[in-house]
């Protein structure tokens, strides 16, 4: 059915051919715009213009730069979709409101707009709690539209009526009830603002029906201002200094970025600070592509699946410089041992995010972008001479440590998974998005590709929420048409999204799904081999899909290896195609991910193999 | 160093429906109990003081204040633990009065400067008010005599005013 062609050179938009929805109303549609996904611009009255809370929605919506919404129709927002063609929006349709929200997710990551997703009430919402959840625990920022009941029939127990402000309360940056169409063009204007200000995070927007189908006189709001919410984003001077000054005095220096780092923007910043004080960098899971993989001062991931380098580096160090990242318990390992000679400066935004885990000597709260450059002026007035010859005797101890143990594999007959994320990274030549699923696939996919720039590796790092990457995969081609996008999965949490390959399909995004198939959920019975004895209780997934057929069933295009020599011209040839591709790696079985940590060990008691 | 403090935390909110909830939220997803809790609107009615009492560590009861202070909603968090302050809170009491402890409910309602607000046959309903230490030594009196029941309005706060700086 599907003639899926050779990719097309780089660079011409492969969205270019999909539909989208034409303006039917261009004047509706102008009240003002601007491009970006930036603050909103100042506001406008159009005297005695009334228009629906649908047409208001979108009027903001398009004032916010949203140029797409990831999403899934149903009764409680059918005036909402109704309205949809007067606007240049484009939807994507999922086929799961969880999908819906990752892909929002992932859009955001990769596009550095905020994502939009919109869903009905009842189920369509609480579908989304995942991804919502999802989406909180990695600070991205998204604006999750769900349908609502009409407001006089809230608290009745009506069809599909749902407290969905209630069960998302602990897991949104914050969330609103809107009952009536006045409310409606303010209420959009703070989600964005909060969902992409300070520490970023997901909103979510509960909207009656009746609020979309009533008409008020349609006032486009100024740039939201609240009472009680005002992010700091520059840094206290004085403790900017402080940190110059144990930078200065430091011996064995380490840098530990997190996801922050990239939320901010803050690469070229943190990659100034590592060359000019010559010290070493490690990042969190969240925190890959933050430094360059390839740079000499790069240490690679620490924490339970970090490097030997990395983790031995932060017990080792005397100062260890925590930048936008949360001292997540995946990364310490037992407290008491985490770089238990440093002192510790730690720049963040969100001042919960400091002394939480980790008492701290320097605490710095600010915007990670503005302090680095802040800090890397106030360097200047430092003693930094011959600062690279100084800190020798500690590089060359973080060289012998990359020795005493890399990250290796040992081949063998069958398909090694760390061979398939390697040959992915050498095909794509490092340049492609990587999206992960969760478990052995992402934990590989984080030490064997190379993240050289930041944006390019997209996973559910603090929830760890299978499902996640192909969903993901879509949200990051639909923002960034021109590049490869690659899902690296497992065959367990593959199966949790897989209904996603129709959405691709439609939509004509040529995302690449490689599944390392080991028959197993991988992660879990790595644990069991190691912690319980091998009793592989619930982890045996053999009895799966034909991934193959499945993706031919849904129109893509499906190629299966089975031995190292098939592992290349397959990934070739996926790269080659214009076309959704399930690879289906069947490798060896029983591979373990190291180094490993086990669950509240000191990170330098590492099992090496 | 890990001993439970008694922390006055006075939180000025937005007086919006589910801020509440919001802020006990914080507690109950840590698994922390709130000891007393008092809300209602301020002067200006878009807005609502909280007051609440929690026992905790310090660094507990940082990250608290912390996270506090982060709720949209929130537009001031006061802890009164590092600061003098004036604590009131207000109890109704039910007390058993028959022939035989009349007189004795009276004098210790008198001594605790008490309002008697209702009156039955058997008992009085007495309003008191004062710092925590003042009301729990008043149901303690009463309960040998028979307390029937109580209803207790958890403590407000308010910081005290600096004495001696004007000029």
């Amino acid at each position: 059915m599907h003639d899926w062609s050779p990719r097309p050179p780089p660079g011409r938009s492969f969205a270019e051919g999909t539909a989208r929805h034409t303006v039917l109303n261009e004047k509706e549609s102008s009240l003002s715009r601007h491009n970006g996904n930036g603050p909103g611009s100042p506001g406008k009255k159009r005297k005695g213009t009334k228009l629906t809370g649908a047409k208001i929605l979108f009027e903001v919506l398009k004032d916010e730069g949203v140029e797409i919404i990831f999403g899934y129709p149903g009764g409680a927002v059918i005036d909402i979709y109704d309205t949809m063609p007067q606007y240049d929006i484009r939807h994507v349709l999922t086929r799961h409101e969880q999908a819906a929200v990752h892909a929002a997710d992932a859009y955001s990551r990769t596009s550095g707009k905020v994502g939009v997703c919109l869903v009905t009430s009842g189920p369509g919402a609480t579908n989304t709690v995942t991804g919502i959840a999802s989406a909180y625990m990695d600070s991205i920022p998204l604006v999750v539209f769900t349908g609502q009941v009409p407001s006089s029939l809230i608290g009745n127990d009506a069809f599909q009526e749902v407290d969905i402000v209630g069960i998302t309360r602990p897991c949104t940056k914050h969330n609103y009830l809107v009952k009536e169409a006045s409310r409606v063009a303010e209420t959009v204007r703070e989600a964005f603002y909060l969902a992409r200000s300070g520490r970023p995070g997901p909103v979510v927007v509960d909207l009656c029906k009746d609020a979309m189908a009533g008409e008020v006189e349609f006032v486009l709001p100024p740039a939201a201002c609240m009472k009680g919410y005002s992010p700091k984003y520059e840094p206290h001077k004085g403790q900017v200094k402080k940190a110059a000054q144990l930078i200065a005095k430091s011996k064995r220096p380490v840098i530990f970025g997190g996801g922050g780092v990239i939320l901010s923007g803050a690469s070229a910043e943190l990659r100034t600070l590592a060359e000019k004080i010559t010290a070493p960098v490690t990042t969190t899971l969240m925190g890959l592509g933050g430094f360059p993989g390839t740079h000499d001062l790069w240490l690679v991931m620490l924490g339970m699946h970090g490097t030997f380098r990395a983790n031995m580096a932060i017990t080792e160090c005397d100062l260890l410089i925590g930048i936008g990242a949360r001292f997540d318990d995946r990364v310490t390992g037992r407290i008491d041992s985490f770089a238990p000679h440093a002192k510790i400066i730690h720049i963040d935004i969100d001042p919960t995010s400091i002394q939480k885990n980790v008492p701290v000597n320097v605490p710095i709260v600010g915007d990670c972008k503005i302090t680095l450059q802040q800090l890397n002026a106030m360097l200047d007035h430092e003693d930094l001479a011959n600062v690279s010859e100084k800190r020798r005797p500690w590089l060359d101890q973080i060289r012998a440590w990359k020795e005493t143990a890399p990250l290796a594999y040992t081949q063998c007959k069958n398909i090694k998974p760390q061979f398939v994320v390697e040959k992915i990274y050498e095909l794509t030549r490092g340049e492609a998005i990587i999206t992960t699923e969760v478990g052995q696939n992402q934990m590989w996919a984080a030490q064997y590709y190379h993240f050289d720039r930041p944006n390019s590796f997209v996973t559910s790092g603090g929830l760890g929420c299978m499902g996640f990457g192909l969903p993901a995969a879509i949200g990051a081609q639909t923002a960034c048409p021109g590049r490869t996008v690659v899902d690296i999965a497992g065959d367990g949490s593959i199966q949790m999204n897989i209904q996603e390959l129709a959405t691709a399909v439609e939509n004509k995004l040529p995302v690449k799904v490689a599944i390392l198939n080991n028959g197993y959920l991988g992660m879990v019975r790595q644990w069991q081999q190691l912690f319980k004895d091998r009793r592989y209780v619930a982890t045996d997934m053999s009895h799966a899909p034909d991934f193959v057929k499945l993706a031919e069933a849904y129109g893509a295009v499906g190629m299966r290896a089975t031995t190292p020599e098939e592992v290349e011209p397959v990934i070739r040839k996926a790269l080659e195609l214009d076309a959704p591709v399930i690879m289906d790696f069947v490798v060896e079985r029983e591979e373990c991910v190291y180094p490993m940590v086990p669950a509240g060990a000191a990170i330098k008691d590492m099992l090496l193999v | 160093m890990n001993q439970e403090e008694r922390h006055t935390i006075s939180i000025l909110v937005d007086n919006e429906p589910g801020v509440l909830s919001r802020v006990a939220g914080l507690f109950s997803g840590r698994g922390f109990n709130i000891a007393s809790l008092n809300v209602a609107e301020t002067l200006e009615s878009e807005l609502s003081r909280i007051t609440l009492v929690s026992y905790g560590v310090a660094q507990i009861q940082e990250q608290i204040n912390k996270q506090l202070r982060k709720l949209v909603n929130v537009v001031k968090v006061t802890d009164f633990s590092d600061s003098d302050c004036v604590e009131r809170e207000m109890a109704l009491v039910k007390v058993q009065s028959d022939a035989e402890h009349r007189a004795e409910v009276l004098r210790i309602a008198d001594i605790f400067r008490c309002k008697v607000v209702d009156v039955s046959p058997n008992d009085y309903t007495i309003e008191v008010t004062g710092n925590r230490g003042k009301i729990e030594a008043l149901i303690d009196l009463l309960r040998p005599v028979g307390s029937l029941e109580i209803a207790r309005t958890g403590v407000i706060a308010m910081a005290r005013s600096k004495k001696g700086t004007k000029k």
